[in-house]
């Protein structure tokens, strides 16, 4: 019975907080999305021969977690298959976070675009019971800032 | 020491390749971060800890990469690639290589 309860709260209490977080964290992904839209991310490896950019290497990385109402959900999935919307979300905020810190970093160095980008996902808290938890996502790509005017 | 994950620069040449440089590193996170990190389990959301901890081991993969590529006498690291694995419960290894040229 005890249990019972505690399962319910955890329940109700991941519910609640989560998806107040998600929506949170959406806006503000809309947000940084637009301010950065001048300065793509570009998944080709051959840079622009004229002019000569100057290279960095520009990484954003992001660990999120699922909480306890999407972690339940997911397992019921697995009984009956199919989408797993909870963890779609999940990957995609972390994606897009990712790119987004990288596009920062790329700004702060004054660069014109991001080539090469790429995308790496690992997944951090594995062997805890058999579920995903929580899962890191880097972005990097090579930064090309245009050279001092002559 | 220009480092890039693109494989060639416009307007400079390589001159020589030195072959694969790499650097790893493998970070466990301390307890603290772990209570944290099981309480964000229940919430859900970003896990600022590990993020860090892990741009922390990152930086000193980079930097074992850049030595590595400095001993062989390179000036420039192309192609570089990251990569991470989990090895344990509460262990993650980065992985970064690339290969040393030198540039004109």
């Amino acid at each position: 019975m005890y249990n019972l309860i505690l399962f319910l709260v955890l329940l109700t209490l991941g519910y609640a907080v989560g998806q107040y977080a998600e929506r949170r964290h959406y806006r503000s992904i809309l947000e940084r999305e637009e301010k950065y839209s001048g300065l793509p991310a570009i998944a080709s490896k051959y840079p622009p021969q004229q002019p000569h950019y100057g290279q960095a290497l520009v990484t954003g990385s992001t660990v999120v977690s699922v909480d306890y109402f999407k972690r339940f959900l997911a397992a019921l999935r697995n009984l009956f298959g199919g989408r797993v919307t909870a963890y779609e979300s999940l990957l995609d905020r972390a994606r897009r976070e990712s790119l987004l810190r990288m596009k920062q970093q790329a700004a702060a160095l004054g660069a014109d675009m991001v080539f090469n980008v790429k995308y790496e996902t690992a997944s951090i808290s594995k062997g805890n019971g058999n579920t995903i938890g929580s899962i890191e996502v880097l972005a990097y790509g090579t930064a090309l800032i245009a050279p001092p005017a002559r | 020491m220009l480092i890039s994950n693109l494989e060639l620069i416009p307007g400079r040449k390589v001159i020589e390749h030195l072959g694969l440089v790499q650097g790893s590193s493998v970070r466990a996170k301390h307890v603290g971060r772990d209570i944290m990190a099981g309480l964000k389990n229940i919430f859900g959301g970003e896990l600022k800890g590990y993020t860090e901890l892990l741009q922390e081991s990152r930086e000193e993969a980079m930097q074992r990469l850049q030595r590595q590529a400095e001993a062989v006498g390179a000036n420039a690291i192309l192609n570089v690639r990251f990569s991470t694995s989990s090895v344990a419960q509460g262990a993650a290894e980065i992985y970064v290589y690339g290969t040393a040229v030198v540039l004109d």
